[in-house]
């Protein structure tokens, strides 16, 4: 994927989402999202909150490519360049990862079988040939001792059995794998103990090196102890209502969503 | 004889080769109990109509445009399998073909016409002792036409050195060919063996009829897995009985990949006869086009306290069907029973279809038997799920398909088998061929 040569000295947006308006495939008379614009620069991580039923992660997931959702309007530019035409895979090979709030079990597919899949699929993208079997257990054990999930992980079934807390630690392992450069967090956090918490936040800022990026979706402003964000986007009813800086986690975690003046019937029929 | 007969009379009217008296009488009988080949009127044939099959002019001996060499048998036999080979094309037996060396001692593993001389003894004491218990028209018309095929004995207390396999390659011949590939295993008490039926094509356009019957008689004690390896021609008809007479405490394994062929029926027949004995079949069928592939459990427990274990799986493409029933019968006496059988499938186009009855009949109160089926399309979320890490659509799917047929690959304990059959599952799905995968 080529970067857009605009001219301008000014970096350009390792994402940048414009008024974006997306309804449900199958349903066109329910629009979930409203017109979101949300600018996100190499090396920032932003964090999104906002109440249950919002829209946070139908946003992930229209970042990842997920099909059954359609734009109705508004653009999604990454590195400057429009994701419209591209598919997940496409995606996920230029440099997109989203970790699942649900990650999905696969019976039947070892861990290790996946992700060498998915290694391979992005150097072939790239042009590059495959890397040998040793060269790929060198690079997990490598990724697996920073994100610090046991290698034992891979020998088992894609998130098979995982507990709730294993599967996201493994979502991040993932990440660290497939070194990709946007990281969207859809509640990575939810579900762990405070041991494991700090792990996954240990883990996605041994990520952070001045040009990755996150998107932090959570629920809860601990993680952002952790994971210290440069903006904070309130997200109701499909709109981002108020952006900050951390601080504004923490008015949150004070007063909810009430100050906002929406409440959850509104956000259901907004 | 009734009019259903008329085509298969062409089957017929061939005497098989001639043989000792005691053979020709059990061909005789069986030819006097045979009354015609079943149409969908017939219950347990309900899904799977054999007009194309019943109309096809068989002859049992036809020149062959191709002569079978050694390097097609290295070719078309499980690779990396050291194996005893016993090789058949279009239904004879080829001893130039063959390696029967090196099976253990005591070990008997010869062609039935050789064992009809020899091994008369033997021989009469088993056959039909399985097979009686499988009421079909083509175990009867198998049972008539009786000459081809293999004996093996294993003494008791001998395991074999190495697994036996049992491969008919199919020509392309001037007329198309009937054969009736009959085997006959018996394993001693606390013996061991391991079988493999492999029926393969030369050539993938090929019409003809492999109707074969395998009887097991596995000992007390004895340990035997058995595989049915079914890579016929599509254009081919295959119906394979494997009838099981098991004892006290044996094990029994069967495991059926079903690939090849236009019409498949493939039954298998155990039953328990003695205490506390396990069966496990284990059976994956993978269609595509206009396939129809047929499967027909009927797992008799006669004896108390045995365990069986059906898992059969489909996954059909395009225009093809899947049938699978499964029949647990428990006998009166047949207490503690332990019997579970799962039929799921997995659809891959919209034309595809998949009929699944199970049929249980327990005359016994103290037993333990479940059975389910489903019947289900690859699940979206986990293709997205594999594509958000980069993996294209057709690779994703395929590795789906892959993984739900995975567990019964893994049930297999021959490693080459697993690898040979998992390749050619994924060669067959449309979007992944070249996809490799680790067994
Ligand atoms: N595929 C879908 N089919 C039907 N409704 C959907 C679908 N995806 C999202 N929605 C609806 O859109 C709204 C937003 O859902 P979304 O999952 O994005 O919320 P969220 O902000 O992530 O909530 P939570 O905090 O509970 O995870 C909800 O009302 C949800 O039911
Ligand atoms: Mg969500």
């Amino acid at each position: 994927m080529r970067m857009k040569g605009n001219g301008s000295m000014s970096p350009v947006p390792l994402l940048e989402i414009r008024n974006l308006h997306v309804r449900l495939e199958d349903e066109p008379s329910v629009e979930i999202l409203k017109g979101i614009d949300l600018k996100i620069m190499p090396g920032e991580v932003h964090s999104i909150m906002g109440p249950n039923g919002s829209g946070k992660s139908t946003l992930a997931q229209v970042l990842a490519g997920k099909e059954d959702y359609e734009i109705v309007e508004g653009q999604i530019l990454f590195k400057g360049q429009d994701l419209s035409d591209l598919g997940p895979d496409e995606r996920a090979n230029s440099g997109i990862f989203l970790a699942f709030q649900y990650p999905v079990e696969i019976p039947g597919v070892s861990a290790m079988q996946f992700l060498k899949a998915a290694v391979n699929a992005k150097r072939a993208f790239e042009g590059q040939g495959e890397l040998d079997a040793g060269a790929l257990l060198r690079h997990f054990r490598a990724k697996a001792l920073q994100i610090n999930v046991p290698f034992e992980m891979l020998k088992r079934n894609v998130n098979e059995g995982f507990s709730g807390g294993e599967k996201k630690r493994f979502e991040i392992f993932q990440m660290a794998v497939l070194d990709s450069v946007l990281g969207i967090l859809d509640e990575s956090d939810s579900g762990l103990d405070i041991d494991a918490l700090r792990i996954v936040s240990e883990g996605v800022n041994s990520m952070r090196d001045g040009t990755r990026s996150f998107l932090l979706i959570t629920h809860y402003q601990r993680l952002l102890n952790y994971i210290v964000p440069d903006r904070v986007h309130v997200l109701i009813g499909g709109r981002i209502v108020k952006s900050g800086g951390k601080d504004l986690a923490l008015e949150l975690e004070e007063h909810g969503y009430a100050p906002f003046g929406v409440n959850e019937s509104a956000v259901a029929s907004a | 004889m009734t009019s259903v007969m008329d085509q298969p009379v062409g089957i017929l009217t061939h005497e098989p080769a001639p043989a000792p008296a005691w053979v020709q009488a059990f061909r005789t009988r069986a030819r006097d109990g045979l009354s015609g080949l079943p149409t969908v009127r017939d219950e347990a044939w309900r899904f799977t109509n054999i007009a194309p099959l019943v109309g096809t002019n068989f002859v049992t001996e036809s020149a062959s445009q191709r002569q079978v060499t050694p390097g097609d048998v290295a070719e078309l036999r499980v690779p990396e399998l050291d194996a005893a080979v016993l090789v058949f094309v279009d239904g004879q037996y080829n001893p130039g073909l063959s390696d029967t060396r090196n099976l253990g001692a005591g070990v008997v593993c010869t062609t039935m016409e050789a064992a009809f001389e020899r091994h008369a003894q033997l021989v009469q004491a088993h056959l039909g002792a399985a097979s009686a218990e499988h009421d079909d028209p083509f175990t009867r018309l198998n049972d008539a036409m009786l000459s081809a095929g293999v004996f093996l004995y294993v003494p008791d207390g001998v395991a074999t050195a190495r697994p036996i396999e049992i491969l008919s390659i199919a020509t392309r011949t001037a007329e198309p060919v009937a054969a009736h590939p009959r085997n006959l295993i018996v394993v001693g008490k606390g013996a061991g063996a391991t079988v493999l039926e492999h029926y393969v094509a030369l050539d993938h356009g090929v019409v003809y009829l492999n109707n074969a019957v395998t009887e097991l008689i596995a000992g007390d004690g004895s340990r035997v897995e058995h595989y049915l390896l079914e890579r016929e021609s599509e254009q081919a008809f295959n119906i394979s009985t494997l009838a099981i007479r098991q004892g006290a405490e044996a094990v029994v394994h069967s495991h059926t990949v079903l690939l090849g062929g236009a019409i498949v029926r493939n039954n298998v027949v155990p039953v328990l006869a003695g205490e506390r004995g396990h069966c496990l079949i284990n059976g994956l069928y993978v269609g595509h086009g206009d396939q129809h592939l047929d499967n027909a459990m009927r797992v008799r427990h006669a004896a108390a306290q045995c365990e069986s274990r059906q898992y059969y799986k489909g996954i059909m493409n395009d225009r093809s069907r899947g049938v699978f029933t499964g029949r647990i019968i428990v006998d009166k006496g047949a207490q503690k029973t332990d019997a579970i059988q799962t039929n799921r499938n997995m659809l891959l186009s919209d034309e595809a279809r998949v009929n699944a009855r199970p049929q249980l009949e327990i005359f016994a109160d103290d037993v333990r038997c479940t059975h389910g089926a489903t019947t289900g399309r690859v699940d979206d979320e986990a293709v997205f799920y594999f594509m958000s890490r980069g993996l294209s659509e057709p690779v994703a799917r395929a590795m789906l398909v892959y993984a739900f047929a995975a567990e019964g690959f893994d049930r297999m304990e021959l490693v080459p088998v697993r690898r040979l059959l998992a390749q050619e599952m994924i060669d067959k799905l449309p979007m992944a061929r070249g996809l490799s995968i680790e067994v």
